[in-house]
């Protein structure tokens, strides 16, 4: 196949997003469908990409294209998707175009060329910086993104926008510069060179000193802590979240945050495989009190939509877990998981976003009874709180549970500690439900119309996948499962303490 | 490519003058290779010509007659540059030394030199274009006769009469030539002449502003009595350096430094530290480090907006081109002495540039202090010490140079809103940016491009050039220089930042700013400087090519 994919892929939503910018600014119309169409053709493409993607080889690189970009400071423009990376970019380009039906009556007139432009624009930077495979390039776009997302919330966010946004920013810009300064001595430990950024060239590298990969290691994992984000680094989130519009909010922790997590287990992990095996303690706790932190803190929030940004602070607790325990159960339910929580806090953030746009607050303590007057409303977002606390049956579920099972193989303690999570998981998710939607109607309720056609196709995919993930999760395990062999074959392969492999039941190496 | 003789007095130069004098002097006749130095000639003669036009050509054709000639010289100058550096041997560039019998170098032209002589070049035309802007403001951005009191009745008279103090020009191509010089200088004098050549245009034209005029002779005078002591503070170096070494020459002071056989000469290493030291505090205050920056925020803000942007791109240009060859030529040899002391000065310059910026209210103080926390991130790829730091800094200069003109040609049409459809002054307080996003779009959005490439964000030039410098040092193990300039990076990112929020997500309280529409030359300037922008920022690698081609200086 000579087609570029991945290129083709990229280039389709910023071709979108210079066709809206063209467009007569007046002519909202043409520019809602314009977005809408080159976000589903992007999708098209993906999905004829997936069915040319060689499941039995998932854990190479397919799709390959590198071509020089800056030899003088050794940057390539290298693309490839592993299994992992695979699943990202469908996962991304499925949420753009329902995030761009989400946001059809939210913006005003006027200032909605920009806006879809800009989801766009992000959208070929998400799709990037997953399928970079040059270590520059993915920092390139890595901080690119920032830009984008800046605008959608400073510009189209909630009150508190401009705070948020700024804060946004500065966490992440700080973030990484840090990750800056590893990047460029990542190099010069490297072969250097014209292609010396390339992650092949970088993986399985012989390090000066311990200390040296140890530090090169915090300053990558730095910035994915603060891009996932992990406590005590988490602050920017809840803001972000609640102030941006909620198909904003979707993308920011449905994808973005995923960036943090991808970045762990394909960058992290492979390039600094010692440092971060001496890092695995304090990595688990501090994914611990994100989990068990989280979850406490979502109880507390009177505010719907920060709500669902502290769930998935604990969420990604787990997913880090999963990761760190480094077995192959932990990993492959960590990167599922990624996917699942796409979905699942996709869902419940759009379904916020119906509310707030019928009753224009996110206030937990102005609604009630919806359960009688909109009950597809309220169904939707049972379903997808279900999801988010693992309820057997739904996508979530399955990823916890590897996850969960995974580490207690190597560290039974912090699974032990992690599944007070999930019972937490419950109470936010329940309690908030019981308030919300149960009870008797109240009166301004009562006219309300329950979801339109547009809502439906908004909710309706999203709630069809977490199904079909929870009861058939195979399909996706399979394009995973390769991937994470090598990344554990990646790690262990310098692992100088046998004891883990003792420690390590027979789970390891069979695919779960 | 040719190091000259422009001087007959070489020979005698090279003795020490206390030891021993021959007892016949012999002057050798000065040869000149017109082939490198015609770019220079022709900025020179073309600044001659400008003062016969100003005694000569009618007043109603002065302007437009010189506006011609200067952007004519300096485009024929560049394209001189660009010619000798495609056709050079590139086997004489490669650091080999030329036959030194008759080379007796007052001047070298090198590749460093071409290339930066092409980079102040290409500058001064997009900033001789926007002082050349007279839709903006009826009569342009200088006053109409420098000579009158602000506020007299001859002010008055001037401005009725439609004077036009078209001098500038002259003035900004002797400034230019100077500017060329400078790097290329191959002796402390040449230098310190250069140095002057330079600045002495500079002081005039900061201080010619149209509107509110004693800040702008404020400036101008504070400019001229610092700038003075730290020409003093050179020329003091320049002696001891001749104590030290019997010559003013670059190399000639290596070749001391190192001794006979590499051995260093430690006799008078008093006179060699000191006047090293004297030397750089000149040179670093026209690059405007800390602590020797305090001229700069008001300068900046004094002069002339065209005259600032002039002044923040070519000058920082021309005196890093010297401070390397300075630093890479003549004092080599002691660099563990300096390092210390010059790695105190970025990590301080780095500093106060980005924390100081964040209080600013004023957009061109804000650009002043940024340029500041500039000088600190070239300071860093300085010193790396090795070919790749002069590659970093060469690619720096050349890209920060672009956003710097940019934005300062951005500042001069958003001016103050005015009641009968006359232009009001330049709006430079923020908050009178507040909500510019909204109403004007595309002035707002070249201006974050600006923005956010002196932030250094990626996909624009600034993150390009901040990798080179950066990588420059982590590669000679300066990393610690590089990761107080990327925490740096991250608090000027703030402030940066911050006049994107006032633009885009501010909705205006008290008076606001309107966007005049800048005539051809201005959004030329603008337009070019965006773009180039964005091109070094996605695609590099040419310029870093002809960097990296460029990183090695003749002695």
């Amino acid at each position: 196949m000579s087609l570029p994919w991945l290129t083709t892929i990229g280039l389709l939503p910023l071709l979108g997003a210079v066709a809206v910018w063209l467009l007569p600014k007046t002519d909202v119309r043409a520019v809602r469908w314009v977005a809408l169409g080159a976000s589903l053709v992007t999708l098209a493409m993906t999905v004829a990409m997936v069915t040319q993607f060689d499941v039995a080889r998932a854990g190479e690189y397919q799709f390959a294209e590198t071509h020089s970009w800056i030899p003088q400071l050794g940057a390539s423009y290298a693309l490839g998707v592993d299994g992992i990376a695979l699943v990202m970019v469908a996962l991304s380009t499925i949420l753009v175009p329902v995030c761009i039906l989400a946001a059809w009556r939210e913006v005003v007139e006027g200032r909605a060329a920009t806006f879809y432009g800009l989801i766009l624009v992000l959208e070929t930077f998400m799709i990037g910086v997953f399928a970079a495979r040059d270590v520059f390039l993915f920092y390139v776009l890595f901080e690119a993104m920032l830009i984008p997302v800046y605008f959608l919330i400073g510009r189209y966010g909630g009150a508190q926008r401009r705070y948020a946004a700024v804060k946004f920013l500065l966490y992440s810009l700080l973030g990484g510069l840090v990750m800056l300064v590893a990047v460029i001595a990542l190099y010069f430990e490297g072969p250097g060179g014209a292609s010396g950024f390339l992650t092949q060239n970088l993986t399985g590298l012989r390090f000066g000193s311990d200390v040296t990969e140890r530090l090169l290691f915090l300053g990558f994992f730095f910035a994915f802590a603060v891009k996932a984000p992990m406590w005590p680094v988490h602050t920017w989130l809840p803001d972000a979240a609640a102030e941006a519009p909620s198909g904003v909010a979707v993308l920011l922790v449905g994808v973005l945050d995923k960036v943090g997590t991808f970045g762990m287990i394909t960058l992290c992990l492979p390039l600094f495989p010692g440092a971060s095996k001496w890092a695995t303690p304090v990595v688990l706790a501090l994914a611990l009190v994100s989990v068990l932190y989280g979850a406490l803190l979502a109880i507390g929030q009177s505010d719907l939509k920060r709500l669902i940004a502290y769930t998935s602070v604990s969420h990604f607790g787990f997913i880090v877990i999963g990761i760190f325990a480094m077995t192959s159960y932990g990993q492959s339910g960590s990167a599922l998981y990624m996917v699942n929580h796409g979905f699942s806090t996709a869902a419940l953030f759009l379904v916020a976003g119906m509310l707030a746009a019928r009753r224009g607050s996110t206030r937990i303590d102005d609604y009630g009874g919806l359960q009688r007057s909109t009950p597809l409303l309220a169904g939707s977002f049972l379903l997808a709180g279900l999801s988010s606390l693992a309820l057997p049956g739904m996508s979530s579920f399955v990823s916890e549970f590897l996850v969960l099972v995974g580490t207690f193989t190597k560290y039974p303690a912090v699974a032990v500690l992690a599944t007070v999570g999930m019972v937490l998981a419950a109470l936010y998710i329940l309690v908030t439900y019981q308030k919300m939607f149960t009870g008797p109607v109240k009166e301004y309720a009562s006219g309300w119309k329950d979801l339109s056609v547009r809502e439906v196709w908004v909710v309706a995919p999203l709630i069809a996948v977490i199904i079909a993930l929870g009861v058939y999760p195979k399909p996706v395990l399979d394009v995973l499962n390769p991937a994470v062999e090598r990344t554990m074959q990646q790690v262990s392969s310098t692992d100088p303490a046998p004891t883990v492999a003792g420690v390590t039941p027979a789970g390891e190496g069979t695919k779960p | 490519m040719s190091a000259l003789l422009i001087s007959g007095s070489g020979p005698a130069l090279a003795i020490p003058v206390l030891a021993q004098l021959p007892a016949e002097i012999q002057f050798t006749a000065p040869s000149f290779d017109y082939r490198a130095l015609a770019p220079m000639l022709v900025v020179f003669g073309a600044a001659l010509l400008g003062v016969l036009v100003e005694a000569f050509v009618p007043r109603r054709s002065r302007f437009v007659v010189q506006v011609v000639l200067t952007t004519v010289a300096l485009a024929g100058a560049l394209a001189a540059v660009v010619l000798q550096a495609a056709t050079s041997d590139p086997v004489q560039t490669a650091g080999v030394l030329q036959s030194s019998g008759s080379v007796l170098g007052a001047v070298v032209v090198d590749r460093v030199t071409l290339f930066l002589q092409g980079t102040i070049l290409a500058l001064s035309i997009l900033a001789c274009l926007t002082m050349a802007e007279r839709t903006v403001d009826e009569g342009g951005p200088f006053t109409p006769q420098a000579s009158a009191v602000p506020g007299s009745p001859a002010e008055v008279a001037a401005r009725r009469a439609g004077l036009l103090q078209s001098e500038v020009f002259p003035l900004l191509l002797f400034s230019v030539g100077g500017m060329m010089l400078f790097p290329a200088s191959g002796d402390l004098l040449t230098m310190f002449i250069a140095l002057e050549v330079l600045s002495l245009p500079l002081y005039l034209l900061a201080g010619m502003a149209r509107r509110r005029r004693l800040l702008s002779q404020e400036a101008s005078l504070k400019y001229f009595l610092l700038g003075a002591f730290s020409s003093a503070f050179f020329l003091y170096g320049t002696a001891m350096l001749y104590g030290f070494a019997g010559t003013v020459r670059l190399d000639g002071i290596a070749g001391a430094v190192t001794g006979v056989g590499g051995v260093a000469v430690l006799q008078k290493d008093g006179l060699l530290l000191l006047g090293v030291t004297m030397v750089l505090v000149g040179l670093l205050f026209k690059i405007g480090a800390a602590p020797f920056h305090l001229w700069t925020p008001d300068v900046y803000q004094g002069a002339p907006t065209p005259v600032t942007g002039f002044m923040a791109a070519c000058t920082k240009v021309a005196a890093f081109g010297a401070l390397l060859r300075f630093l890479y030529v003549a004092a080599y040899g002691i660099r563990w002495d300096w390092m210390p002391m010059m790695w105190g000065v970025a990590i301080l310059t780095v500093i106060v540039g980005s924390v100081i910026a964040i209080v600013q209210t004023d957009v061109k103080r804000m650009l002043a202090y940024s340029s500041i926390a500039h000088a600190g991130f070239l300071l860093i790829g300085v010193l790396a010490m090795d070919r790749s730091g002069i590659t970093g800094v060469l690619f720096y200069l050349a890209a920060y140079g672009f956003s710097t003109i940019g934005a300062f040609a951005l500042v001069t049409i958003v001016r103050d809103s005015s009641e009968e459809g006359v232009a009001g002054g330049e709006a430079t307080h923020l908050s009178q940016w507040a909500g510019l996003g909204r109403r004007h779009p595309v002035t707002a959005g070249v201006f974050t491009l600006f923005l956010l490439a002196f932030a250094g964000i990626p996909l624009t030039s600034g993150f390009m050039g901040k990798f080179a410098v950066f990588s420059a040092a982590v590669a000679n193990g300066a990393w610690v220089l590089a990761l107080v300039g990327v925490l740096a990076s991250a608090v000027a990112a703030f402030f940066y930042i911050r006049v994107i929020v006032l633009m885009y997500f501010t909705e205006p309280t008290g008076s606001e700013a309107v966007v005049e529409a800048p005539g051809i030359g201005t959004t030329f300037a603008i337009m070019l400087s965006a773009v180039i922008t964005l091109i070094l920022g996605l695609a590099p690698s040419l310029l870093l090519d002809s960097a990296t081609a460029a990183s090695v200086f003749l002695p």
